[in-house]
């Protein structure tokens, strides 16, 4: 009789564990935001965590981001060849990396990079108690530990998306001008002419809250972390596996409502 | 005086302490022992107010701290010093940096004057030429040391001791508890000290009390315990293997 009823206890089991998490990040990220209200405001802490996620990730991001745009070029140009319009190459290619590569992308790398980094730290520093001494302090944890963090994943992102997509779009140039043909006028000219600030404005939005979710999940599953070093691995691991998929789903809602 | 009284606390389902009553008086300084994971860390974080009790009522001066929330528990906080098992100093910090910590962010002090209060404390406790390492690079025995100098640089008038001992020789171990012992004199702060170090411990506190079961079961002089004829004080004062308590 018990085989009947496992699946459903694995189903409740999941929902009850998805439903408990998830109200625990929210309450999590409500007292963050709650405390970033008062002083002090440790411009010095959030000036150098904007340095460990923003700047130490730029030549991460101008690696993928040049060979974002070549590939993409390269794959465009010979689709649009089909059609006789590879006179587009520049604005496919643009658009392309400014709405959903360019944000994407570099969210993945910084997710990579310094979400990883970000949990492991915060995790070690909740097992070796060093939490517990600025609790003990009365000193306010979030303060020291996470606001930072959010406010930097938030300013950084938008930043080393920016570099992303004029890398890319260098990138696209190199491949579509140097080795395909396409005419640097033509490339830059459709660029200037398809490209809006609208579409800029949705890589900025969407950079904007990859960079909380990224330093949210991070921050939140380093604070939380189970016992030992098992426990701060298990958790930086969930934490990338967390910020890539919440990443692509969320860019798919947000592409979704920016679209219509 | 720290007054602990019919203390509750339990974690996933499971009840650690069972009705926990405790006194401390000013100026003392009480060992508590007991088996290892039996409550005796989380009665100190009981204590400091890093956690709540399910029940029960921790008096400091006549304030519950169980009841505190906000900036009256930030202001009673402040009266405590903890020096943690591992020492939870800051990696990313030298130790002069890990002393000066809590003056650099919980007071108007200047520069200068931070320096010279986080120097005089790491000389207090003979580091004054290890200032530039960090956590790292130094012993185990240093880290309590400096663990001890970052907790008293507030000049705190309760302080707190969770196995300040643990994984350091019988040499430094015993430096350290005369350490400790010289601080409490000069600065004369309340201490409450969890340990294993029996009987060493017996000739530097002023009051031992024994957590069993969720409980305390005794709680006397170094002398009165020690002698103590109950079958589960004598059988771990004197680390008999025979006796009420199971070897887990």
């Amino acid at each position: 009789m018990s085989w009947i009823l496992t699946p459903f206890k694995i189903i409740g089991n999941f929902a009850h564990t998805f439903i408990r998490e998830s109200g625990r990040m929210v309450c999590f990220l409500t007292t963050a935001f709650f405390w970033v209200l008062f002083p002090p405001y440790l411009l010095r802490r959030i000036v150098k965590q904007i340095n460990f996620i923003g700047v130490k990730t730029t030549l991460v991001i101008v690696l993928t981001g040049s060979f974002t745009g070549m590939v993409l070029a390269l794959q465009t140009y010979y689709a649009l060849v089909k059609f006789g319009a590879e006179t587009s190459l520049g604005p496919v290619v643009a658009l392309s990396l400014i709405r959903e590569l360019g944000p994407v992308i570099a969210a993945l790398m910084v997710a990579g990079r310094a979400g990883s980094a970000l949990t492991a730290e915060i995790g070690i520093m909740r097992i070796s108690e060093q939490i517990d001494a600025l609790d003990a302090m009365a000193l306010n944890p979030y303060k020291y530990l996470i606001i930072p963090n959010l406010l930097a994943g938030i300013i950084s992102l938008p930043l080393l998306n920016a570099i992303f997509v004029v890398v890319g779009v260098w990138g696209g140039y190199a491949v579509g001008v140097g080795l395909t043909g396409v005419s640097s006028g033509t490339y830059f000219g459709g660029i200037r002419d398809f490209v809006d600030a609208k579409d800029i404005l949705e890589g900025l939005y969407k950079s904007l809250s990859f960079g909380l979710l990224i330093t949210w999940i991070s921050c939140y599953k380093g604070y939380f972390t189970g016992y030992g070093a098992e426990g701060v691995s298990k958790a930086t691991t969930q934490a990338v596996v967390l910020s890539s998929v919440t990443i692509l789903i969320w860019d798919y809602f947000m592409t979704s409502i920016l679209l219509t | 005086m720290i007054e602990v009284v019919d203390l509750y606390k339990s974690f996933n389902n499971h009840e650690v302490l069972r009705g926990v009553n405790l006194k401390i008086e000013k100026g003392q300084t009480l060992a508590l022992i007991g088996g290892s994971g039996k409550g005796k860390s989380v009665l100190l974080k009981l204590i400091i107010g890093l956690t709540k009790p399910d029940r029960g009522k921790i008096l400091i001066n006549n304030q519950d701290i169980s009841k505190l929330r906000g900036k009256l528990l930030k202001q009673l906080k402040q009266r405590f010093g903890i020096v943690f098992q591992g020492g939870a100093l800051f990696d990313s910090l030298t130790v002069f940096d890990n002393v000066a910590f809590p003056l650099k962010e919980k007071t108007r002090m200047k520069e200068s004057q931070i320096r010279d209060t986080a120097l005089a404390e790491l000389a207090r406790v003979g580091l004054s030429d290890a200032e530039s390492k960090y956590p790292a690079e130094i012993s185990g025995g240093m880290k309590k040391r400096v663990a001890l100098a970052r907790c008293l640089v507030m000049k705190p008038e309760i302080v707190l001791f969770d196995e300040p001992t643990t994984g350091l020789d019988p040499l430094i171990g015993k430096a350290i508890h005369k350490l400790i012992r010289d601080c409490q004199k000069s600065l004369n702060f309340t201490a409450l000290m969890v340990t294993h170090e029996i009987p060493a411990i017996f000739s530097l506190v002023d009051r031992v009390a024994m957590l069993y079961n969720g409980k305390i079961i005794a709680s006397g002089t170094p002398e009165e315990i020690e002698t103590s004829q109950d079958p589960v004080i004598h059988q771990f004062v004197h680390g008999e293997l025979e006796g009420p308590i199971p070897i887990q």
